[in-house]
């Protein structure tokens, strides 16, 4: 039966296989179960003749299934045999309880098979030559990169060898995968020219909170259930976290929770969470929360752009004045207090002018937030936060007026409150210590002609980095230097052609540019070589959530061809250059690419994560910390899909026992265990985004789609995507684009003093005039090209805030007919 | 004269996707055919079902009916200009299933924004675009009942289904 026709579905027999898939893509990782059996069998309607244990022989009724023809594939195995494989939400999972979201339920549409939608997947190496690209094979590849990473490690130093590498957990991330990278560049390599996925430097984007002793993971889920007050800054979670928002948001935006928070917390005020949304755009959550709780309850506080750290220090000033601060845990549990309020303080009529909020509403949400309840207990506020502030306007200082916020309230630690990351893919990092002492904007170095290899592992910047379109001419001139000495190196063996490339970058200006990926990807138009990676489900992979909830992915199908887990990858070039040194009989050399005799991701996984921290360990930084060594791979197989909540405390009765909550014990992240405030001027906007604000009409926001994962790499393939949004869309002011002569679906070019891109307008009465949003990093139309190259004093880029002018292009006939341009927003 | 030279329910059964949209998006871009080509044909035995007439049907109204049985609640609208998918004399007819592809909570339409709401989830499609997801936690659009127009006696009859009605193995129960 094939799973190809589309009103009917052929269902899982009750003994089909079945494994545990943590979703990929977004950072709540919801659970999902992994059916699979063979494609010329199919299980019955009845519920005790299908693996879903579902009664098809009638309707069946709302809210019990998703079941879709995008949860469903048809695979073959290395050896020819033909399966079904149906993928779908796991009900007894705690994060998303059997809700699907529109990326997750398309984990099986993104399957490989030579005639799905997976079919462009990379399968085996390439390389490009004259004017195209050629299979290679392993070995060739191998020793083409190995032998010329070697020669540029001996000749020129670890700096000619630049990376930009994920460091996340879930697609190809992962602890094995962030190991087996990390290992390469860090301990073999040893090279500091290291940027990672979508920003220009190797760096954290949460080092002010970090500094305060606070971790950007914090709570559980659960809190989100619990809080009395969410104050969210920066995030559209109905869009970008779905399912946390659904499974744990709306129980308490619908007053659901209130009988668990009357159990909690037996002498506290409970009732239905107040939310105040921190956001210039009136986003899907926003609309949404409105309709759940009612207008009421929800204060959407529309900020000029860039003034958060205003709003924070007016509220924290505000409490103060009101004695709502907690000062019995301010003084037992933190210290400079004084010291940030003497920076921070701003006055009502500061903070408004500053927010364009008025003063009643500032009141109005410091009372949500931060006023005594009824019962006289301190409410419960949970401040989650996403891009508004890690993209914002100084990273660095929003963080430090936020979390000063929260110290000040008690807001952390406590059950129902935290002060957490939204996050955007699920975490995964556990690597060697960073080899340098600096931040280096490694797209800076690039464009000024450093480096003579550049890998680009699981990433495309092209599609994500800022000041884009600079920075892709500038790759592109280098990249062509070596394409054309390639194309002229005819008859040369690996060893001739790895000279001539050598030449090329080392005495023309050229770079060697390699794709490690799933896909060619855009990227692939501008490189040498590509590797081809895997995906969950085709190896075994270990991530984390957004509540560090780390689970265990199982390997159900080969990846496609000879496409391999990165971390495999990484011990394949490790292995191949300490070849090399061996050969030489160069031993130090040698010692540097030893400990990558990986068979398996379970080696890579049990080198790095289950090695942190145990005595004889060289240092690891691991998100897992010094117990991720109890977590074997057999035991997270067992815990499936609810997994553990790193730290794990303990393996008690074969179950991994982790934690909940971070700081219940008020022992925070600093060395005398004292949470810090943190002065955090109100500074206006930088400079060189000031000057563009000046000289352009249009704020151009960008972010997420809900049915966009990342740079489109799979959703790009998928017609039910590429239809809807053909192009990055550009929500504008319906009034503006009309006076302009724009209609919806019109192409419009996006530009300033940096850069220009192409958008398809789509007017929408609640932007604001001189306000923009654009689709983030998507594969036609992007809007790193215009955003500015400031960065922060970490190197943390401000992508949020730039500004633009706007020309109409003119329409794309069929678009008006077959996309919508309705509001994205329920209302 | 009928618009389809044969009943379109056997016309389904043999016909390949170029065909169906050749019948089903008549008069309109190719962009718009493209857009609705997913049906890959069916092996499902639909029944006819005579919804209404065309001259019968008020712009803008929606008409609730049952296809292919009365466990499938469906709405046909009359757009009153041309839409994906349309057919009658303006091609602006088109019906579709109402229960959310995401789980199956029955939307409801807006006859002011000619979308569909879930107020479950939050999904939204848009009756003029072929029943196109506008945003929400679905992976399909809406599933668009197949219409047939009888010019002679104006009859608007439902003959299929493309795409999979929430909660069935197959469309026919």
């Amino acid at each position: 039966m094939s799973t190809r026709e589309n009103d009917r579905i052929a269902l899982p027999p009750a003994d089909a296989q079945s494994s545990n898939m943590t979703c990929h893509f977004c950072i709540v990782g919801c659970g999902y179960k992994v059916h699979k059996w063979e494609a010329h069998r199919e299980g019955g309607r009845a519920a005790d003749q299908n693996a879903l244990n579902v009664d098809f022989t009638q309707q069946v009724p709302p809210l019990q299934l998703t079941m879709t023809r995008a949860m469903t594939n048809t695979i073959t195995d290395k050896q020819g045999k033909r399966w079904n494989v149906m993928i779908t939400p796991d009900k007894d999972c705690v994060v998303n309880s059997g809700l699907s979201s529109t990326r997750g339920g398309k984990m099986a549409s993104y399957l490989y098979s030579a005639d799905g939608l997976g079919k462009e997947r990379l399968k085996t190496p390439r390389l490009f030559r004259g004017d195209q690209w050629l299979d290679i094979g392993w070995d060739n590849a191998l020793a083409l990169y190995a032998g010329l990473s070697k020669k540029i490690l001996d000749n020129d130093g670890p700096d000619g060898l630049m990376y930009d590498c994920f460091d996340h957990g879930g697609a190809g991330g992962g602890f094995e995968n962030t190991w087996g990278t990390g290992k390469l560049m860090f301990s073999a390599l040893q090279t500091p020219m290291v940027r990672i996925h979508n920003r220009p430097a190797y760096n954290s984007e949460c080092h002010a909170t970090r500094e305060m002793g606070v971790g950007e993971l914090n709570n559980s889920y659960e809190d989100a259930q619990l809080a009395d007050c969410i104050l969210a800054t920066g995030c559209n979670p109905y869009e970008t976290q779905s399912n946390y928002f659904l499974n744990h948001w709306v129980p308490n935006l619908n007053g659901q929770s209130v009988s668990k928070k009357q159990q909690r917390f037996p002498d506290e005020t409970a009732a239905s969470a107040k939310v105040i949304i921190v956001d210039p755009r009136r986003s899907a959550t926003v609309s949404i929360c409105e309709q759940i709780a009612g207008k009421d309850n929800v204060l959407h506080l529309d900020i000029e752009p860039g003034s958060d750290t205003a709003l924070f220090n007016t509220l924290l000033t505000y409490v103060v004045d009101q004695g709502w601060q907690d000062q019995a845990f301010i003084d037992q549990y933190t210290q400079d207090f004084d010291e940030a309020m003497n920076t921070n303080r701003m006055s009502l009529e500061e903070g408004a002018a500053a927010t364009g909020i008025a003063e009643e509403q500032l009141v109005k949400a410091a009372e949500w937030a931060y006023k005594p309840k009824a019962s006289g207990h301190r409410p419960r506020t949970f401040h989650p936060y996403e891009k508004g502030i890690i993209w914002g306007n100084d990273n660095y200082v929003i963080q430090s007026a936020l979390v000063s916020l929260v110290l000040a309230t008690h807001n952390v630690g406590r059950r129902g409150t935290g002060v957490c990351r939204m996050g955007g893919h699920q975490e995964g990092y556990t690597r060697p210590p960073y080899p340098g002492d600096s931040k280096v904007y490694i797209d800076q170095e690039l464009m000024a002609g450093k480096g003579l290899m550049y890998t680009l592992w699981g990433t495309n910047p092209f599609q994500t980095t800022l000041n884009a379109e600079r920075h892709r001419l500038a790759l592109r001139k280098r990249a062509a230097i070596v394409h054309e000495a390639i194309a002229q190196a005819r008859g040369a063996s690996n060893e001739q052609l790895i000279d001539v490339i050598y030449d090329a970058c080392k005495n023309r200006g050229g770079l060697f540019v390699v794709g490690i990926n799933l896909y060619p990807t855009t990227i692939a138009e501008e490189s040498h070589m590509m590797l081809p990676a895997a995906q969950p489900g085709e190896i075994n992979l270990t991530s984390m959530n957004g509540e560090r909830r780390l689970r265990l992915t199982e390997k159900f199908m080969d990846p496609p061809g000879s496409a391999k887990a990165d971390c495999l990858i990484a011990a394949d070039i490790a292995n191949s250059m300490k070849a090399l040194y061996e050969a030489e009989g160069n031993a130090e050399m040698v010692s540097r690419f030893e400990g990558f005799d990986w068979q398996s991701e379970e080696d890579a996984f049990n080198d790095g994560f289950r090695r942190a921290g145990l005595p004889d360990s060289p240092p690891i930084d691991s998100q897992g910390g010094d117990t991720g060594h109890l977590a074997t791979y057999d035991l997270l197989r067992s815990a499936g899909n609810n997994g553990v909540q790193l730290p794990i405390r303990e393996v008690r009765d074969g179950q991994l026992i982790g934690t909940e909550m971070i700081y219940a014990d008020y022992q925070f992240s600093t060395d005398n265990a004292l949470a810090r405030f943190k002065p955090a001027p109100w500074n206006g906007l930088p400079d060189m985004v000031s000057e563009q604000k000046d000289k352009h009409e249009f704020w151009l926001n960008c972010g997420r789609a809900n049915e966009v994962w990342q740079t489109a790499y799979h959703d790009q393939y998928n017609a039910f995507v590429r239809d809807r949004i053909p192009m990055a869309y550009l929500e504008m002011n319906p009034e503006q684009a009309s006076e302009m002569g724009v209609d919806a679906g019109d192409v419009v070019e996006v530009w300033n003093d940096y850069g220009s891109t192409y958008a398809m307008a789509y007017p929408i009465d609640s932007i604001k005039r001189g306000h923009t949003f654009m689709l983030f990093g998507y594969v036609k139309g992007v809007h790193g090209d215009v955003v500015t190259p400031w960065v922060d004093r970490n190197v943390i880029p401000y992508y949020k805030g730039t500004w633009g002018s706007i020309n109409r292009i003119g329409p794309v006939e069929e678009w008006q007919s077959s996309i919508s341009f309705k509001d994205r927003r329920f209302s | 004269m009928k618009t389809s030279p044969v009943s379109r329910r056997h016309f389904l059964k043999s016909g390949t996707s170029a065909a169906v949209v050749s019948t089903v998006g008549i008069g309109l871009s190719p962009g718009v055919a493209q857009a609705q080509s997913a049906n890959t044909g069916t092996t499902l035995d639909y029944p006819e079902t005579l919804i209404s007439k065309a001259t019968e049907m008020v712009v803008g109204e929606a008409i609730s009916f049952s296809y292919p049985d009365n466990r499938s609640p469906c709405m046909a609208i009359r757009m009153g200009e041309p839409v994906s998918g349309g057919i009658g004399p303006e091609q602006d007819i088109v019906a579709y299933s109402i229960l959310c592809t995401h789980m199956g909570c029955p939307v409801a339409y807006d006859e002011q924004e000619r979308l569909f709401r879930c107020n479950c989830h939050f999904s939204m499609f848009d009756a003029e675009k072929g029943g196109q997801m506008i945003s929400g936690q679905a992976t399909e659009d809406l599933p668009r009942v197949l219409l047939d127009y009888d010019e002679d006696t104006g009859n608007i009859t439902a003959v299929g289904v493309d795409g999979l009605i929430y909660g069935r193995q197959a469309n026919i129960l």
